[in-house]
């Protein structure tokens, strides 16, 4: 569990975090979304002790970073993949980590099957390693030490669609198993796919919090109907407002139980019921059209 | 939210020790080994200290084929390069930016920094052991080829002395690497320090009469220099704790802040 309160950082007059407060639960993967330069980098940077923030405090577990005791057992970190000294090899750097958690040196091998870096890869210098491969790297160095708390940012960058699934897997089954996944992406067909709970932040400030159910609830339901006017008569007798859309479907702001209960009130056979496609999409620009550089979004 | 408030699995917390020091310093000398250009500038401490011995058995003049100046030269390259190591093991950090992993593995920094500054001393310690080991193996040589006799002359104090020396130097190297935390930078001020500054000390020595007194108090390569040239008087001892206090020490002492301070990104 990570608990972020009141967290800011300034430099100078620019406010780079601004008051974030949430909180990332354990068996849950927490999501955490913004455009560029939002403030995600910084915020998990607070969070681990790197930059010391200008008020507020984030604690791991009930503990403050620096408090735990050796915390690459209870924290695997990942900030950024390229991080690495250029000229060791992938298992000399995972040597390194495994010494500095007095870890079993079987773990290194344990850690390069579980990211697929073959016997030869794992030997080359990492400065002849593409992005993919370090990400994998980088996986590995935080999961060394079997922590039940994950930081990671941005880890599905330079990933194959292959790799991404994999570590989209991989980080599924630690939430399930009770540990604490909190993960930054700016793309949000990524978070939108392995988030529970999502935490939307635009220029420093979190727009929009809560678990990925609501807030896809929140961004409307698409339905269909064989008979479309009975339909749409149906939702204007229950008092909500619909659109139909041009290729013959009805859009409405309200939550797919409520259209599912009006439609079998009325008596109208659907052929679909879904919320909107894309809708954390939408939301997404939408919450962070005044922040982002390309300006609102069309 | 449907979130639950308390995370049970959070009590499952098995109490981890905190990572000991020494487990720091080994990790540290690794770091120190485990990359090409850290293994060259290893290797050439080796290399420079046989070339001297052989440039000393072929070059020096017959009466100075003595231990005391076999150590005194194979001594001098290693000054040149102690500080070099002791810059990259903590600029390293920040200019190949590994302390990402290194400070969120132990978070007190100041851990970090001893454990390099053990890890440096032991290096140095053991380059100034092999220098002296490689310098009597250059003295029974050079009798030998120059015919000349064998000439012991070299003190314990002595040999304290050229090893505080060369510490002073390798010190003043993670000085400046806390202090300016990036590689570049670093080595042209151990290159300002160690070349420019007693330029100008000396100049001044030489052209301000005022100055001549008062070099041995300010000029710390003055004063360290006494190290590599015999045994001290009590004002020496003065002139090098005063000048490595206002040099070495305070410098330090703010680098450490730094050092803790900084954001590493």
């Amino acid at each position: 569990m990570i608990t972020i309160d009141s967290l800011s950082k300034r430099y100078g007059a620019n406010t780079v975090v601004d008051n974030i407060t949430f909180t990332a639960h354990a068996g849950r993967v927490t999501g955490f979304l913004g455009p560029n330069g939002a403030g995600k980098s910084t915020s998990m940077r607070m969070m681990v002790g790197l930059t010391s923030p200008t008020s507020g405090t984030t604690t791991i577990r009930g503990r403050r970073f620096a408090d735990l005791p050796s915390p690459g057992l209870e924290v695997g970190v990942m900030l950024d993949a390229s991080a690495q000294h250029a000229g060791r090899t992938g298992r000399e750097i995972l040597t390194i980590a495994q010494w500095t958690m007095g870890l079993p040196g079987r773990r290194v091998t344990e850690m390069l099957d579980l990211v697929s870096l073959s016997e030869s890869e794992a030997n080359r210098r990492v400065g002849n390693y593409s992005l993919g491969m370090r990400q994998r790297l980088g996986l590995a160095t935080a999961l060394i030490g079997d922590p039940a708390v994950l930081i990671l940012d941005e880890p599905a960058n330079g990933l194959d669609p292959a790799g991404i699934r994999w570590m989209r897997d991989l980080l599924r089954g630690h939430a399930d198993r009770g540990g604490t996944v909190l993960l930054s992406s700016h793309l949000l067909s990524e978070i939108e796919i392995i988030a529970d709970d999502i935490v939307m932040i635009g220029n420093g400030r979190i727009v929009s919090q809560g678990s990925k159910a609501e807030l896809l609830q929140a961004a409307g339901t698409v339905v269909r109907a064989a008979d479309l006017f009975a339909l749409k008569r149906a939702l204007d007798n229950a008092g909500l407002r619909s659109t139909v859309s041009d290729d013959g479907a009805l859009r409405t702001d309200a939550d797919l139980t409520l259209v599912g209960r009006i439609a079998l009130d009325a008596r109208v056979a659907l052929t679909e019921l879904r919320t909107v496609d894309g809708g954390l999409e939408e939301m997404f620009l939408e919450l962070t059209a005044d922040t982002q550089r390309e300006g609102k979004a069309a | 939210m449907t979130t639950i408030t308390i995370d049970p699995v959070d009590d499952q917390r098995t109490e981890t020790h905190q990572v000991p020091v020494s487990r720091v310093v080994r990790v540290e000398l690794r770091k120190m080994f485990d990359t090409r250009s850290g293994f060259w500038l290893m290797a050439s401490i080796v290399i420079s200290a046989l070339l001297t011995m052989v440039a000393t058995v072929a070059f020096a003049p017959d009466a100075q084929l003595t231990y005391y100046n076999f150590a005194k030269a194979i001594g001098f390259p290693m000054t040149v390069v102690l500080p070099m190591i002791a810059i990259l093991s903590i600029t390293g950090e920040w200019s190949q930016r590994t302390g990402l992993t290194t400070f969120t593995l132990v978070p007190h920094r100041n851990r970090i920094v001893y454990a390099k500054t053990i890890s440096s001393v032991a290096v140095a310690v053991a380059s100034m052991l092999f220098a002296f080991v490689v310098g009597a193996i250059g003295n029974l040589i050079g009798a030998t080829v120059a015919g000349t006799e064998l000439v012991w002359d070299l003190s314990l104090a002595e040999a304290g002395n050229i090893v505080l020396g060369s510490l002073l130097c390798l010190l003043t190297g993670t000085m400046l690497g806390m202090l300016i935390r990036s590689s570049a930078g670093a080595l042209v001020a151990y290159f300002v320090y160690s070349l420019l500054l007693p330029t100008v000390f000396g100049f001044l020595a030489a052209s301000q009469g005022w100055f001549r007194d008062l070099q041995p108090w300010v000029d710390l390569n003055h004063a360290e220099g006494a190290l590599f040239s015999g045994t001290l008087t009590g004002e020496q001892w003065a002139n090098v704790a005063v000048t490595t206090a206002v040099w070495l020490v305070l410098p330090a002492v703010a680098g450490l802040r730094m050092v803790m301070r900084s954001e590493v990104k």
